[in-house]
């Protein structure tokens, strides 16, 4: 049986103790009629060899085409050591460190993390981690909402060029509190959001505005310009960063010129990049930074260090009367659980990359994007849609169905990119392609050749081309 | 035992009031509110030249162990702050109803009788 | 010492790629970093060693027993861990199509039929991320039902006031007002208190079964019956399912919607704080509003399932859906139990916390409810020993770590004063139940005897008893170099 160890001897022994004549009569204050049936729908047992079996033909079944998809998830380069360490049963096993004496391991661990995440965004503050990138947004806006004093609006504004789903999350997580989202279209020849179009959605009063940097397609946005308009405003700033890029990139801290009020108030994103693997969507983690003055509207954990009886260095998990289980239905956020073992790798991976590892990462997955972009838009069918700097993203436009394009790459072995045309219609058939660091010139010049390949097709040859393969 | 100094009235959300010769009055929160609290970390104190209506949340109390609302006892504006307590928020558990203060009201309304006494404060935290 | 404080100038020796920095020339200067950001510089030895010798401080399942109540600390099976890592799932991209992605999509099909039928609900969404995501989604799910029916009267929830933080603070943040409904002695929540508080007013009740004090909830057909009379849904927080899979179903105690923890009950690991799984499940007629995205079968092929496909849906809770190597480990689990693996787990859970209750009594330990079966967990008050010998369950605690074992939950629920909330759930064999209680023993005559070992414990920890006033005062989050 399955991880349980007792022997009928115990269980005799055990029942005796109780004084119960079997484990059945443990359930007799739950009605008879009541009880389940057999579960009839759930298989048997396995052994563990069984499950092996099962699992490897599974994981055989998924794909090994090469990545040249983003949009939210990216293929990087995990050193071996991480995941080794942060599978040790000691980080693996423990539970949240409410017992911070046997718990130090977890929370310097944590205190490292959030020391590693303000360095990296130049933020004040920084906590334990929120779910995800999507929804430490939607904590983001609840915290703006909390933290802005001079507005009462509740309006918060929101370009199209922040992910798509990292909006439709925001929204179904703040519907319930009367906020505003407030939609800001985007320069069809840059596909960044400018200061222009900001002012013509915005009105006397707005909580906040959210820049994501680099932004969905992969384009750099004017984050000084927009920070230091909007702290005229007495509009707080969130910022939505891949925290790679902020490596390279000018970190939320140091956003705007203005240096009274320099720095985007709260930082949010995805750590993803930094550690976890695509594992099919998860789990990853939500960073969440912010400015010193607005530390007590921070949901979620946050470790402190201090000192024990003795005088000697500890930590601890401490403004705990902000969260659920004192604070009840007055907390900052619900969240109990949070991302744990997996910011546990985020930390060791940044310890073993540093800050120059980091940078050269950043830096090639820039470089590949740029020499995948030439290569691609000297084909005849695509072209570069927007003429912003991107980062390691860019938005081509294909003269063919970019569903069918893709479909065709992907018979290739290549993954091509995102299909935009669901979210971004005026777009017409565009692709999102990423490279990052792990793509070499020979997995480019194979995407380009692919590429060229299907596109040499006559448009209503590329649906035959699926049917033959 | 807590202390309830006679002379002033109380709510049922352990606030206390005190009259003062200008016509403000000065609201803090009682001994046993403190002792229930524990050791406090941080005040959040309302801002000067609001106003605020009876049983609005105006102000917070944090320990390490709760994070609790005070409640205006009486209508009125804030005219004065207990600024000391940004840097040493303990004051309030040594000296709740001294030094320990919240905040200055000027009451817009003749409310006063309508709270608890010494008594009956002192009759509600013994249950 | 800190990782900073190992750091030197400088100093890098990993081989880890890139070597060289490409080319930034595209991007503009005022865009760049002006200075590298302040993160350790040191080897990669020098990061395996302090990071090892880190883990080494913690206590964790593996390494000690860890009967905390209501968070079902089992043991986490490495296959779990192995299998879900394998490469053709750990490095599969979100977005990757559905038929290159079918391997993973059946998985996670499978799991959520399974759910379905070890709850007895119609239908599953395995997008939220923890409880109090799915929490989030249970509410926002009954909301969603009452507008859509026009029936936009409905502001409020029920709540046992026994109930866990997240729950309040749940309802809170979809929008609702919280109105607490009180438990008797008997730990059964008052049905005279709740047949007073249900009406047209009355969005839903929040509840668990067995309940937070650690036993069945016996009226619970009357109290499904006198909310749903009242118009209102009936949301089961599935923290405790491990007291009951496959012994009794939500469903057919007459629950609308629920939320099942798969990192308590189906064992994937606590990881020090997530990441955790909060899986949902509904009856049929809240399936319309199911969070997004699930996965469904269409023949031989799996598939999402997308915003068109369901319009009414609450939305989406996260990027992607929830946490995928989480499930897996979820599916792998519950494919080693099956179907009679799943009905011993909740045998013997009930077992060993029945057996610690009788073996607590017999000890002269306080139960806080003494007539009851315990479920998977039972409760002890400490009042006495704290009022006689003048300590508290927090110094009971940490005596425990000094001597070997993990504490249990200590003040929740908030009902019961100076409680231990006892979980030791079914992987544990019969002589670590008896080695706690023999610690338990151990410290009650301390308390007699020496209380002051009580006070000053821990003694033999990485570090004594921490300043927390200080920690919330002098705000020391992060390390900064000079």
């Amino acid at each position: 049986m399955p991880f349980i160890p007792h022997t009928e001897q115990e269980i005799s022994q055990m029942l005796q103790t109780i004084g119960a004549d079997s484990i059945e009569d443990l359930f007799d204050e739950i009605p008879a009629h009541l009880r389940a049936a057999v579960l009839e729908a759930v298989p048997v047992g396995m052994t563990e060899m069984e499950i092996s079996r099962l699992m490897h033909q599974r994981a055989e079944k998924n794909t090994k085409a090469l990545c040249f998809l983003g949009a939210g998830a990216y293929q990087h380069h995990i050193p071996a050591a991480v995941w080794e360490i942060t599978t040790r049963g000691e980080y693996y096993s423990a539970y949240t460190p409410y017992q911070a004496e046997a718990s130090q391991g977890t929370l310097q661990l944590t205190y490292e993390y959030q020391s590693m995440m303000t360095a990296l965004t130049a933020m004040d503050v920084s906590n334990a981690s929120m779910y995800d990138g999507a929804s430490s947004l939607a904590e983001a806006v609840l915290m703006a909402v909390r933290g802005n004093r001079k507005s009462k609006s509740r309006k918060i504004l929101i370009p199209t060029t922040v992910n798509p789903v990292y909006r439709q999350t925001a929204h179904t997580i703040v519907k319930g509190q009367q906020i505003d989202l407030v939609e800001v279209p985007y320069d069809a020849a840059t596909g960044t959001v400018t200061l222009e179009l900001i002012k013509q959605q915005a009105e006397a009063d707005i909580t906040a505005i959210v820049i994501q940097q680099p932004n969905f397609f992969g384009c750099l946005e004017a984050v000084d310009e927009i920070t230091d308009w909007a702290h005229e405003n007495n509009i707080l700033v969130i910022a939505v960063i891949n925290p790679l890029a902020a490596a390279l990139l000018t970190p939320p801290g140091e956003w705007g010129q203005d240096e009274a009020s320099k720095g985007a108030d709260i930082a949010c994103g995805d750590g993803q990049p930094l550690g976890a693997p695509m594992s099919a969507g998860g789990p990853y983690y939500g960073l969440l930074c912010c400015k010193q003055a607005l530390v007590r509207q921070m949901p979620g954990r946050i470790v402190g260090r201090t000192v024990d009886l003795d005088g000697k260095e500890g930590f601890v998990l401490t403004l705990q009367a902000r969260e659920q289980h004192i604070r009840r239905s007055k907390a900052t956020s619900n969240i109990c659980t949070n991302q744990g073992l997996v910011v546990t790798a985020s930390t060791i991976h940044m310890a073993i990359m540093g800050a120059e590892g980091l940078e050269n990462t950043a830096a090639a997955c820039h470089a590949s994007n740029n020499s995948l972009v030439e290569k691609l838009s000297t084909i005849k069918g695509v072209k570069k849609a927007f003429s912003s700097v991107h980062f390691h993203e860019t938005v081509l436009q294909l003269d063919a169905p970019a569903a069918q394009v893709l479909t065709a790459l992907m018979q290739k072995g290549i993954l091509g990119g995102f299909d935009l045309s669901l979210d971004y219609p005026e777009l017409g058939n565009a692709i999102l392609v990423c490279t990052t660091e792990m793509r070499s010139e020979e997995d480019i010049a194979a995407y380009a050749t692919a590429m060229q390949e299907v596109l040499a097709q006559p448009a209503n040859n590329i649906a035959s081309l699926q049917e033959s393969a | 035992m807590s202390e309830v100094p006679s002379e002033l009235k109380y709510t049922k959300s352990h606030e206390w009031l005190r009259l003062e010769d200008d016509g403000l009055v000065t609201v803090g929160i009682s001994d046993h509110a403190q002792e229930l609290l524990g050791d406090l970390v941080f005040v959040e104190l309302p801002e000067a030249g609001t106003d605020f209506v009876t049983g609005d949340e105006c102000c917070v109390v944090e320990s390490v162990k709760a994070a609790s609302d005070v409640y205006m006892p009486i209508s009125g504006e804030i005219v004065e702050v207990n600024e000391e307590l940004a840097d040493e928020p303990e004051i309030i558990n040594s000296s709740p109803y001294d030094s320990g203060w919240l905040f200055k009201v000027r009451p817009s309304a003749e409310e006063l009788d309508d709270l608890m006494d010494a008594d009956a404060y002192q009759a509600e935290i013994a249950e | 010492m800190l990782i900073f404080e190992h750091s030197s100038q400088g100093r890098k020796g990993a081989p880890q790629s890139p070597v060289e920095k490409a080319s930034v020339s595209a991007i503009p200067e005022n865009l760049l970093r002006k200075k590298s950001a302040a993160l350790p510089e040191v080897s990669e030895l020098q990061a395996v060693r302090h990071y090892t010798r880190l883990s080494q401080k913690n206590f964790s399942i593996d390494t000690q027993f860890y009967p905390l109540g209501s968070c079902t600390m089992k043991y986490n099976p490495r296959a779990c861990n192995s299998l879900a890592m394998l490469p053709g799932f750990l490095n599969a991209h979100p977005l990757t199509p559905d038929e290159q992605n079918q391997g993973f999509l059946a998985c996670m099909s499978d799991l959520q039929s399974m759910l379905c039928e070890a709850t007895g609900m119609a239908a599953f969404s395995l997008a939220p991320m923890a409880g109090a995501q799915g929490e989030f989604a249970g509410v926002a799910k009954i909301e969603a039902y009452h507008t859509s029916r026009g029936d936009v009267e409905r502001k409020e929830i029920l709540v046992p006031d026994a109930a866990h933080g997240t729950n309040p603070a749940t309802a809170v943040m979809c929008g609702f007002r919280v109105k607490e409904i009180p438990t008797l002695a008997n730990g059964d929540v008052d049905l005279d208190a709740l047949k007073q508080a249900v009406g047209p007013q009355t969005a839903g009740l929040m509840l668990t079964n067995p309940s937070t004090l650690g036993v069945f909830e016996r009226n619970i057909e009357e109290i499904a019956k006198v909310v749903h009379q009242a118009g209102g849904l009936l949301y089961y927080d599935g923290a405790n399912l491990n007291a009951i899979l496959g012994k009794i179903r939500p469903g057919d105690m007459g629950f609308d919607v629920i939320h099942s923890n798969l990192h308590k009950t189906f064992s994937t690991p606590h990881g020090g704080g997530g990441p955790g799984s909060g899986a949902v499940g509904v009856a049929e007629r809240l399936i319309p509003f199911l969070p997004l995205p699930m996965v469904t079968q269409e023949g031989e092929q799996y598939r999402y399932l997308t915003a068109k496909d369901r319009p009414q849906s609450i939305g989406r809770l996260s990027a992607f859906m929830g946490n995928p190597g989480v499930l897996l480990r979820a599916y792998i689990y519950m494919r080693f139990l099956g179907r009679e693996g799943m009905v011993r787990v909740a045998e013997f859970a009930t077992l060993n916390a029945n057996y610690m209750m009788a073996e607590a009594k017999r000890r002269g330990f306080t139960l806080a409810i003494d007539s009851r079966r315990a479920s998977h967990e039972f409760i002890i008050t400490l009042k006495n020993e704290a009022r006689k010998h003048h300590v508290s369950a927090m110094d009971f605690a940490k005596r425990l770590l000094d001597l070997g074992y993990h504490a249990p939950t200590t003040y929740f629920p908030l009902l019961v004063p100076e409680c231990l909330l006892i979980e030791p759930t079914e992987s544990e064999a019969k002589e670590a139940l008896d080695g706690f209680m023999d610690a338990l023993e151990q410290i009650k005559q301390e308390a007699e005897t020496n209380p002051e070992i009580l006070h000053a414990a821990p003694q033999t920890m990485p570090v004594k008893r921490l300043d927390e006033v200080r920690a919330a005062k002098q705000l020391d989050l992060a390390y900064k170099a000079n």
